[in-house]
């Protein structure tokens, strides 16, 4: 198949009246090996390849796509895009001129993990397993995997623009499950990014992420069930920025405040958060998980300010929205893959460092929770109800941290809870590179982070009322 | 069809010769076709077609696999080789391995998944089907201000399966599928909420403004919620919300969770985990059944399993290896993805219909919640630990009060269903995983 294929078919797509159409094709290789009872049972090796086609009239879109790349089935499925725009006006006749790629490499990978022999990656899975049990004799049992993949993606537009990317992506992951009599507890740690295999030896990563699974599943042998009610919450750094994630990432997606269905529709420049918020959503930053040298439209990343010290600042945009909106596109526009049409996604979210210390925060607070670690969040976007489950949480008593708790899951409403951070860490960290977003049925991996920070009056769902 | 038995046969013998002496081959091939309406006009169109084919070779007990959709002879023969060149890298594992010969499907029972009469509607019909229905949801009510739209999703698969055994299976499915989101309110009171139907054949769908009607009385009803004082209270569980309970009892009950010790239902077998009233079913055998197939992942017939019997344990639910690792024998719920090994998961798992009405049900409460809404991931079926956002309508004095929001719902599995003191007569099989209403004594309830 040769560029000019490639115009003659997006000169077709674009013989009715439609104002955007574009090509997004995509090969992808990826790999998972897995390890449980000591032993390395199996492995997975799947190679995925298809070409999306899309085109955009009004607020229409027209959608198709076909796993087997050749010129009758692109046809077929620009036919179906295209049937989108019967009676809708728009601009009409461009052809694509080749333009180059992205003009920086945001994760140049000498060796990607797919290059890393099988057999290495299998020794790393036993060292793992073996460090995991010698951390303590109550572990149990040790899960460990490496998943990697890489994705070359092609997008060609309509309006001229024909750009590519290569995207390593690879994770590990290590779960542990400590027993002491009946008592059965479980600790999971991982991490990874648009890394090579050289990235879980780089500062030991490896031996971090397996001793703190296993410390996880110890803690939690030894925690009480956590208290019900509202009270002052204190979320430490990293992860528990999945917090800015549910209560406002999504409820600023471009797609949701065009429609007015969120809770944050029409508080562009009103306050929205304590002034000592400052979030940003930043696809530029180099190796991480959540980071594109161009989102899915072939559109630059960047970094855009969303809350600027608690005022609404701006949405995350795609294509379709940002010229409905009229607005500028933010390089959001994200898709799980050739099979899925793009929408406003985020890429890396998260709060600016304030002035407080750690210590000086939980000083401050007499009873609360001070949750460290989570599991999950869900996020309502019209009521703005979110909520997300802590996996690694204490209690604070008297200023100070003392035994753990479990089973916590915090909820909040997006456009008030901010509202009640009254103190930022100084220690601003982002997450070891495991989050996965599902949006519409949709999976793209996201990074999030966060300072320290103490909100005040959150809901902590126990059992000790 | 995607592959003939040939060309399958032929990717058999060639890892047969390269070693594997058993192997097994899926293929799926589907079609589907998606639009959304939105304020009366069509917002997205879809439309697609897929082929993936899925290899699994074990030699000498080391397994490997791998999936792709390139289909071509070439790619194929390369993907086997490579497939069997991988797995002599693994740990031997001395419970790998196919079903034992002789026990996978044979003759495919017509379980009547496949809408033949139908065939492919015209895209207008299913367009016009999405608009009747947003349009019964913004007309129901002054107060439903906006839409999320309707969508008509509609897809169609062939699955073929064959092994090293002999197995050779395939079977034809469909499903349709139409829901509405409504949203109620304006501004800071908004609230959204949705209603369905998924069924395997196109003309049983609920009619079209029913399920835009039911949307938007869903959405209107949470208009103006309020929090609730923390407290513990009886809690009852809507169809939909119940359906989630079982999910968690079918998750816990899996071979892989058990095996691993990583369920709070291990070594209960036999054991009393539930109230007398509760019984659980796992079906893959149902007619039209959206969880029901022929034969599973590995090619093994499909059954009717009691998971659960008035508060009994009676069995989990296995796959070949899971079954062998704890001593029994497969329940027929492989679930394989085309590119993993087999899992477990359930078929059509349901809760069995009590004699309650509703009315009586939430007639029984004096104060407590009604659950429309549950989000989040607060389920540990490790641990059984439970905790859950929560929203609903608050029941005062037998009736429903008001609605509520922002609350967490929390307890463990192992009291929660012990706890269930009323079942519902209302079951119906809306998805793959359904109950009636349920009525749990008393849960811890977070708010103010």
């Amino acid at each position: 198949m040769t560029a000019d294929d490639l115009e003659t078919v997006m000169a077709r797509a674009l013989a009715r009246r439609i104002d955007y159409a574009d090509l997004y094709f995509e090969y992808e290789v990826s790999e998972g090996v897995s390890l449980e009872e000591g032993l390395v049972k199996t492995a997975s090796r799947d190679i995925t390849q298809g070409v999306g086609v899309r085109a955009l009239a009004g607020d229409r879109t027209g959608f198709a796509y076909a796993n087997d790349i050749s010129i009758p089935q692109i046809e077929i499925a620009a036919q179906t895009a295209r049937s989108i725009a019967a009676d809708a006006g728009g601009a009409g006749d461009v052809l694509p001129q080749r333009v180059g790629g992205p003009s920086r490499d945001l994760y140049p990978v000498d060796h990607s993990v797919l290059d890393a022999p099988l057999p290495a990656r299998i020794d790393l899975l036993q060292e793992i397993d073996r460090l995991a049990r010698a951390y303590d004799p109550r572990i149990q049992h040790v899960m460990a995997g490496i998943s990697c993949e890489s994705k070359v993606v092609l997008v060609v537009t309509s309006d001229g623009r024909m750009v590519g990317d290569v995207r390593p992506l690879a994770r590990l992951n290590v779960t542990c499950i400590a027993q002491e009599g009946g008592n059965r507890q479980v600790g999971s740690f991982g991490g990874g990014g648009r890394v090579g295999f050289d990235f879980f030896f780089d500062q030991d990563r490896w031996r971090r992420f397996t001793r703190e699974a296993a410390r996880r599943a110890i803690v939690n042998l030894s925690a009480r069930p956590a208290p019900a009610g509202t009270m002052t919450v204190v979320l430490g750094s990293g992860w528990p920025g999945i917090l800015l994630h549910e209560a406002v990432g999504h409820g600023l997606e471009a797609d949701f405040n065009r429609k007015r269905v969120s809770a944050f529709s029409d508080l562009l420049g009103q306050r929205v958060a304590s002034e000592l918020c400052t979030i940003v959503d930043d696809g530029t930053i180099p190796w991480r998980r959540g980071s594109l040298n161009v989102d899915d439209e072939g559109t630059p990343t960047g970094r855009t300010v969303l809350i600027e010290n608690g005022i609404l600042k701006g949405y995350l945009q795609d294509r379709l929205n940002a010229r409905l909106m009229k607005m500028p596109l933010t390089g959001n526009g994200r898709r799980e893959s050739f099979a899925h049409a793009p929408m406003p996604r985020m890429t890396n979210t998260f709060m600016l460092a304030g002035h407080s210390t750690p210590d000086e925060i939980i000083a401050s607070v007499p009873y609360g929770l001070y949750a460290v670690a989570f599991g999950g969040g869900q996020v309502d976007i019209t009521s703005g109800k979110f909520v997300f489950s802590a996996s690694e949480a204490y209690l604070i008593e008297q200023g100070r941290v003392t035994h753990p708790v479990k089973g916590a899951t915090l909820i909040g409403n997006g456009p008030d809870v901010l509202k009640r951070v009254s103190m930022v860490g100084n220690d601003l960290e982002l997450d070891a590179g495991v989050g996965t977003c599902g949006k519409d049925g949709q999976s793209v991996p996201v990074g999030v982070g966060l300072p320290t920070i103490r909100i005040d009056g959150l809901t902590v769902g126990g059992t000790q009322g | 069809m995607v592959l003939d038995r040939e060309l399958v046969e032929a990717l058999l013998d060639k890892a047969r010769r390269l070693g594997a002496a058993d192997a097994d081959v899926i293929a799926v091939e589907g079609t589907t076709f998606s639009t959304r309406v939105r304020l009366g006009q069509i917002d997205r169109l879809e439309q697609a077609r897929e082929r993936r084919l899925g290899f699994r070779a074990i030699i000498d007990q080391r397994t490997a696999v791998s999936s792709t959709a390139d289909l071509s002879p070439e790619s194929l023969n390369q993907l086997v080789a490579e497939t069997c060149t991988r797995a002599a890298l693994m740990a031997p594992d001395p419970h790998a391995g196919l079903p034992p010969p002789g026990t996978g499907v044979t003759a495919i029972p017509d379980l009547d998944l496949w809408d033949g009469a139908y065939g492919d509607p015209p895209a207008e019909e299913k367009v016009e089907l999405a608009r009747v229905a947003e349009a019964a949801a913004l007309a129901y009510d002054p107060r439903i201000s906006n839409s999320e739209g309707a969508e008509f999703d509609q897809g169609q698969s062939d699955i073929v399966y064959a092994d090293t055994n002999g197995v050779f299976g395939n079977y034809r499915s469909s499903s349709f599928s139409l829901s509405v989101v409504a949203i109620a309110g304006r501004g800071d009171a908004m609230q959204r909420d949705y209603w369905y139907s998924a069924k395997r054949k196109f003309r049983l769908l609920d009619p079209p403004d029913v399920i835009g009607k039911v949307a938007a009385q869903r959405a209107v009803a949470r208009l103006g919620a309020r929090k609730m004082p923390t407290q513990d209270a009886p809690v009852v569980f809507d169809p939909q919300m119940a359906a989630r309970l079982v999910s968690a009892v079918a998750t816990a009950a899996s071979g892989y969770s058990l095996y691993k010790n990583a369920s709070y239902l291990g070594g209960a077998l036999g054991q009393v985990i539930a109230s007398p009233l509760v019984t659980i079913i796992d079906d893959g055998t149902i007619p039209m059944g959206l969880g029901s197939k022929p034969f599973d992942g590995e090619g093994l017939p499909t059954r009717r399993t009691v998971l659960v019997e008035k508060g009994t344990l009676t069995s989990y639910l296995l796959d070949t290896y899971s079954a062998k690792k704890l001593g029994l024998s497969p329940t027929g719920n492989a679930a394989r993805g085309v590119g993993d090994p087999p899992s477990v998961s359930p078929t059509n798992c349901y809760l069995m219909a009590g004699t309650s009405s509703p009315r009586e049900i939430i007639g029984s409460v004096r104060s407590g919640l009604y659950v429309t809404q549950l989000i989040g991931f607060g389920v540990n079926t490790v641990t059984g630990d439970y905790s859950q956002g929560a929203a609903g309508l608050w029941i005062e004095n037998g009736e429903l009060a008001f609605p509520v929001e922002e609350i967490t719902i929390a307890g463990n599995l192992k009291h929660i269903f012990r706890d269930i003191e009323m079942v519902g007569s209302d079951l119906e099989f809306r998805s793959r995983i359904s109950a009636p209403t349920v009525k749990v004594a008393s849960m811890t309830i977070a708010g103010t």
